[in-house]
């Protein structure tokens, strides 16, 4: 039986060590990376260019291995990739010589060896329709626009059924517009499936309307996660209503601020080996209810940025 | 009133005209020669020398008669009156058997062992060396060696269309499996694909084209080949037509074989243009 006390995903004192491409020491890219995730919550992971965050994406997904630590998922160890962990690539990694259709039974057989060809096909069907692309499952890849390319990889990921979903920036290569609609359609089935996912993006309003929780990296080498923000904005949320909540601005002025100021003195200020490994948690209800008692007359919105620095 | 011709009518015209000039100069090169022995040459001797003789100047001959040579040999292609005397289907026949079953022999080989070392680096840099020093062997040098081992001159004549098609598709396959990218080979460990499975609808669609490709540069090596081999075994095939031919002295049939090797030798590659077509996959 799986240990109750451990959560669904765990991972412990994580260090990834590059040798150093010009013959000196060792790069260590991060170290004492710590965090866990619930089952069915939503985790994005937001820092620089640099970080570590695609490499830890990696590691959790078993593509590539850590140089320290442990990931432990369902309370068994992480050694390799697993039918239990979903991946969507950046680079929608579809196979153009296949159609919509067998990019998603390719996985769905993959997933279920023994099941029968109509058995394959309902299946991949159901979630090609999930993502909106019944009528272009016998398309090729490169008839398919960059947002519905992502979408066939989505449904490919969804239709594993997998414990876990990870996401290396999905949504990065595609257009403003067309990220809105997936993202609102990711949120849709996402709510229906209850999946447990992590996600990279460097794009601070997707954090905000996805996530449960946003992980702030601190910039490399010797990253690691530096503060976690509760994302507390009620569901289900709307992208056209989120920026009224009274905790957006605050989550949203948090995380910039940390990402344009608080990333690189963290790792100036920290003392190498022994710095914090549990990183500072910020979470807006706390913020909202000692702003409530010292500035009551105050309206929700901008004003808070003060406060966040403070 | 003008009317625009398409693109491939264009072509198709100036394909016909290119066709009629060199028609024209043919023919105008191999005119008889105005008939004049000189006064000081015994006439026994210039009749020898071919020079006494009333039609062409030569044994080249004119389109007229290629024309009918043509006509006679394709319309009885498979006559068998003994070694020397055989239709040029059969003759063909014996070279493209050949070519097919050193080139699948050598397909045989190459793509599984490129994809071996396609795969793994450590049997990649172990055998490139011998790639490297057994690719630019003349596939002719080998003869010999063939001879000598294998005691049967069409058998040695299929191991040199073995060691000659070997190569490219070799060095293709290994390179287009070393070049399938990492996105497909991470989704496919993601979804814990077998290693079979994965060798079969991922590697291989992958480097499908680069492999074709191989097989066609190996193809056309194969006929270049066969060509010389036969010229050098005899016995049968187009290269001994050819060479049996010009013992005889019969320019005529000599060009009438190359044209043969030539339409054959496209018709193999077109064959290959078909299959690249249907592996191709745009990104």
């Amino acid at each position: 039986m799986t240990d109750p006390n451990l959560s669904f995903l765990q991972v412990e004192n994580l260090a990834r060590v590059y040798p150093s491409p010009t013959g000196g020491g060792d790069v260590t890219v991060f170290d004492h990376v710590n965090f866990r995730i619930h089952k069915g919550e939503f985790v994005c992971v937001t820092g620089h260019s640099g970080c570590g965050k695609s490499t830890i994406l990696n590691i959790l997904a078993g593509l590539d291995t850590a140089s320290a630590g442990n990931v432990f998922m369902d309370g068994r160890e992480v050694s390799g990739p697993s039918l239990d962990r979903g991946v969507i690539f950046q680079g929608h990694a579809l196979m153009p010589w296949l159609t919509v259709l067998e990019n998603v039974s390719f996985a769905v057989k993959s997933r279920w060896m023994n099941w029968d060809k109509h058995k394959v096909r309902d299946h991949a069907m159901r979630y090609i329709e999930l993502v909106g692309l019944k009528g272009a499952e016998q398309k090729k890849p490169s008839q398919l626009s960059g947002g519905m390319k992502q979408r066939v990889g989505i449904a490919r990921a969804f239709s594993i059924e997998p414990k876990m979903l990870l996401m290396d920036e999905p949504f990065g290569a595609l257009d403003a517009l067309t990220r809105g609609v997936i993202q609102d359609e990711l949120l849709k089935i996402c709510a229906e499936t209850q999946q447990t996912v992590f996600m990279i993006t460097h794009d601070v309003d997707e954090a905000i309307l996805l996530s449960d929780r946003i992980m702030l990296m601190s910039n490399g080498p010797h990253a690691r996660i530096a503060e976690i923000i509760n994302n507390t904005l009620p569901r289900p949320r709307e992208r056209s209503a989120i920026h009224r909540e009274p905790h957006y601005y605050p989550i949203r002025n948090h995380m910039v601020d940390f990402l344009v100021s608080r990333s690189k003195q963290f790792g100036a200020l920290r003392d190498a080996a022994d710095a914090p490994s549990s990183p500072a948690v910020f979470d807006p209800v706390d913020l909202i209810e000692s702003e409530s008692t010292v500035f009551s007359a105050l309206p929700s919105g901008k004003p808070h940025i003060h406060l966040v620095n403070a | 009133m003008k009317t625009r011709l398409s693109l491939g009518q264009q072509s198709a015209l100036l394909s016909l005209a290119l066709f009629g000039v060199i028609l024209l100069i043919w023919q105008l090169a191999t005119l008889p020669e105005a008939h004049t022995v000189a006064a000081d040459v015994d006439p026994e001797y210039a009749a020898l020398m071919g020079g006494g003789a009333a039609k062409s100047a030569s044994s080249f001959p004119t389109p007229v008669e290629m024309g009918a040579t043509l006509w006679e040999k394709l319309s009885d292609p498979f006559y068998d009156n003994g070694p020397n005397d055989k239709g040029i289907g059969i003759q063909l026949a014996y070279s493209i058997a050949r070519v097919l079953a050193g080139f699948f022999l050598a397909a045989a080989v190459a793509i599984p062992l490129g994809f071996l070392i396609g795969s793994s680096r450590v049997f990649y840099d172990a055998l490139d060396p011998y790639v490297q020093v057994l690719k630019p062997i003349s596939p002719l040098a080998w003869m010999p060696l063939a001879l000598y081992t294998i005691k049967d001159a069409s058998m040695s004549s299929i191991f040199v269309i073995f060691i000659c098609s070997l190569w490219p598709m070799l060095i293709n396959t290994a390179h287009g499996v070393a070049n399938v990218r990492k996105d497909w080979l991470d989704v496919s460990r993601t979804l814990e694909v077998n290693p079979l499975r994965k060798a079969f609808r991922v590697i291989l669609p992958a480097a499908a084209p680069t492999i074709l490709t191989g097989m066609r540069i190996s193809m056309g090596i194969a006929w270049l080949v066969i060509v010389a081999a036969e010229m050098l075994v005899g016995g049968t095939g187009i290269g001994y037509f050819v060479w049996n031919e010009w013992n005889n002295l019969s320019i005529t049939n000599v060009l009438f074989a190359i044209l043969m090797i030539g339409v054959v030798g496209m018709a193999l590659d077109s064959v290959f243009g078909v299959l690249s077509k249907r592996v191709a996959y745009q990104e």
